[in-house]
Parts: C-alpha cells; structure tokens; sequence
C-alpha cells in the first residue's frame, strides 16, 4: 500500500565499489530550463524536483516551486498534478515544506545549487541516482524528465537530458 | 413510518434489485470528478446514475438517499448539495481530513412469498420492511435476499486503509493495492470476501469508461483465486466499472415479479417464489493514472 521505503531498497545498490557512509563534501549543481511557451493562456509551470532511486522509489525531495501566495488554494491543490513525484513522495509531506517549497520561476534557465550538507543530500549514501524534473502547468501538460548521475564523487562530467514540452535542457553535476 | 420514508425505502430497494438482475445491460456508478487530490480545501463532485454505457447518463438517475461517506477518521459523513436530474443524480463530498473517503451504499433487499388464509402473498422491498409486514411463521415462506454495495474511493494527501475493514456482511473488496494508488500498465491486487470469508472462483468484469468512443467496449474478465485474490493491470488510464456477483439457491423472481405488482400480477393471483435463494452484488468505480 505504501511505497516501499528507499532506505531499505538502496542500501544495497549503494554499498559497492563506493562504499558507504555519508557523501563527499559535494553540492548538486542544477540547471533547468522553464521552456518559453507561445500559448494563449501562459501560467508558470508547478515544478518538482527530486532524487529517485534506482528502484524507482524517491530518494528525496530537492524543491517544489508553487503558488504558496495563492489566496484561493494556497497552490496546494495543484500538487497532485506533478503526478509521479506526488505518488512517490510529495503525498505524505506537508507544505509548505521549509528548505523545499518555492516559487514558481519565469522562463529562461534556472541554476540551483542543493549543498549536501543539507537535506536530502546530507544523508544520501554513495551511488547511481536520478535527477527528476517533473513539471505541471495549468490549463497545459505535465512531463517528468530524468537525468542520472553519480553521487558520492565529485568532477564528473555534467549530465544533461532534455524535455519535449513542458521541461527544456536540464544539466546536473556532482562538484 | 411516514409515507414518504417508505417511498424512500422502495425506490432503494428497487435501485438494488435492478443491480444483480440487469447487471449485463444497466450498470450503476458513481464516478468522482477525481479520485487523488491534495491539500485542505479538496473536495469532489460525484456522479450518480445507471447506465448502459460507461459512464454516460443515459438511462435512470442513481438514487442518493442512501449514500454513505465513510471518513478516513472512522466517522461518517454527509453528502453534500445532492440533486438528482433525469439521468443522473449528483452530490459533493468535502474532504476535509486527510486519508482515504469511501463513498458508498449498501442494500439488503428481500423478494418474498407465502400463503396467508389460502392467498398467495409477495413482498419486494427492503430487509427492514420485510421484517415488519410478513407475518411472524408465515406458511410456505420462499426468499430470495439480496444484498448490494456500490462503493468508489477518493483520497486527500498520503492514502489510509481504515474505510476498507471488512464488515462480513455480503460481497466486499479488500484492496491489497491501494484502490487510489492504481497506474495504468502496472499490476494491481485486490481479493473478495463473501460474507466475511474468500470469494473463491469468483468472476469480476472490468469496464473502461468512455466506450462511446470504441467500436468494442473493452469490458474484460478476471477470476478470484482460492483465497478470493485476484490481479489485474489496467491497460489505460482512466476510470473502470469493476462488478462482481455471486447468487445461491433460486434466484429467479418467478411470476409477479419484475414490473408486476408486489402482491400480484395485475389481472392474476400471485404465484410462489419457486424456492429460497440468495444474491449478492458488489460494483465499484476505480480510476487507473497515467503512469
């Protein structure tokens, strides 16, 4: 009934080649582009991004970017609609969520920076991982992208991965 | 009771004997406007009505008199801003606790015969009025007793698995899946109980809505196990009529019954029920997401 938990699952896939215990000194550089939409009526994208497993479980949430303002729904009643991070984790968190929740950005490239030291990041254990951008825009689509990388070793080269609408070019690197 | 209790309690009870006597051509549904939603205002229109194609009104309005909200908190709520049309009936339900809703009715319905001073007498109505107009030892008694659920789930927030303990009573659905944790192309289980125990063998037919827009309707079948589990994997996404029925002894309505009078046919005595028999239906909407 509920997903199972990704301490259990990973644990084996992460005690390899890269032992184990708490990462590097690493941050999580992100960039993701809110794609620039021609469409009558524009609304900035509910954006989730988050680490999954290789099993697929979600390892952690990095940020949600919503209308936490909005005085109708206080944006929570669109959360559900970033449909895969919502299944896999954002359904049993609250929000606002601090450290997490955001709001929702123009289009044009966006750089993150998620330090390891906080977080989910703190406590994630050496190993392979997805990056997911998951995007959902009113009265538009939803589209969930990943991009694997590597935690647990940093200067690797970037990661990119592109969506086709509603996500643009998303780069990742461990450094 | 007032007359118009009663007239209530009729038309449940002849909601509920349509459901297992016609199942092959009117269906009966309640489909939520959705069935995962978040945060503290949610709340959720649901349809109501019986119908030959899913989930298209185009028959009768299902009655919602009877229709439970069972809260992820154990209470039990109301429906709210009811009204029913000619086609379909509809309500809200706010969900203002986070967890699993179980939105639901339940109807024990009994077809009756015996001999009063030499009379063939019928009854046809529910459990309850059974109770108090068929005489205490009545001579010859035959019934056949009905008991249906139509049930579909909506939850706020993290799902909750309080709304699914088994009551024992007719034909239930014991998710092992979460019935709003369900993606199309992956594998779901859920199990039947028959009064409380494994229904074994138990044929469930599965329906997709939207089959105006499909030259073949797509219904598909699938078995209970021994211990009453059964799989299944929604091909799309998209909301499912999900029905079972299991029927024992004589449950034919013999003469008098469908479209006859309760005492009688019009112009004829009545006639016996041809022996005692038992029938019990469960239906529930289910909506399948996109992966």
């Amino acid at each position: 009934m509920k997903p199972s938990l990704p301490l259990l699952t990973f644990a084996g896939a992460a005690v390899g080649a890269l032992g184990a215990g708490p990462a590097l000194a690493a941050d999580l550089n992100v960039t993701v582009e809110v794609p620039r939409l021609t469409v009558a009526e524009y609304h900035k994208p509910y954006v989730a991004i988050w680490i999954e497993n290789p099993d697929a479980t979600a390892a952690g949430t990095l940020a949600v970017w919503y209308d936490a303002n909005s005085k109708e729904d206080k944006g929570v009643k669109w959360l559900k609609d970033m449909r895969q991070w919502w299944r896999k984790a954002g359904r049993t968190m609250s929000f606002p969520a601090d450290g997490i929740s955001g709001a929702t950005r123009a289009p044009g490239p966006q750089k993150l920076v998620f330090s390891g030291a906080k977080g989910p990041l703190k406590d994630l254990k050496p190993g392979q991982y997805n990056l997911v951008v998951e995007a959902a825009r009113e009265v538009g689509g939803q589209e969930a992208v990943r991009v694997p990388f590597v935690w647990g070793k940093g200067g690797g080269r970037p990661a990119t991965a592109k969506g086709t609408t509603e996500v643009g070019v998303i780069t990742v690197a461990v450094k | 009771m007032t007359l118009k209790k009663r007239l209530l309690a009729v038309a449940a009870a002849g909601v509920a004997l349509a459901l297992p006597l016609s199942a092959s051509a009117h269906r009966a549904w309640m489909v939520p406007s959705a069935t995962v939603l978040s945060g503290d205002g949610a709340w959720v229109g649901v349809d109501a009505a019986i119908s030959n194609e899913l989930f298209y009104a185009d028959h009768n309005a299902m009655r919602v008199e009877g229709v439970t909200v069972y809260a992820p908190d154990g209470s039990v709520e109301k429906i709210q801003n009811a009204a029913t049309g000619k086609y379909r009936s509809t309500f809200d339900v706010q969900l203002s606790k986070p967890g699993t809703y179980k939105i639901a009715t339940a109807t024990s319905s009994v077809m009756a015969s015996w001999t009063e001073n030499g009379e063939v007498k019928r009854f046809r109505g529910s459990a309850d009025d059974f109770a108090k107009q068929a005489p205490a030892g009545a001579a010859d008694l035959k019934t056949i007793r009905g008991f249906n659920r139509n049930e579909t789930f909506v939850t706020r927030d993290a799902p909750t698995d309080t709304v699914f303990k088994p009551t024992g009573k007719g034909l239930e659905l014991v998710p092992v899946t979460h019935p709003n944790d369900l993606v199309a192309g992956e594998a779901a289980t859920f199990k039947f109980l028959l009064d409380g125990k494994p229904a074994a063998d138990l044929e469930v037919t599965l329906a997709p809505g939207g089959s105006r827009y499909r030259a073949a309707p797509g219904d598909f079948k699938v078995k209970t196990g021994p211990d009453g589990v059964f799989k299944v994997t929604f091909p799309e996404a998209g909301m499912y009529w999900l029905n079972a029925s299991v029927r024992t002894g004589e449950t034919g309505r013999g003469p008098g019954g469908p479209g006859g009078a309760p005492g009688g046919a019009p112009g004829g005595p009545a006639q016996p029920l041809a022996g005692n028999g038992f029938n019990a239906s469960y239906t529930a909407t289910l909506e399948a997401l996109r992966p």
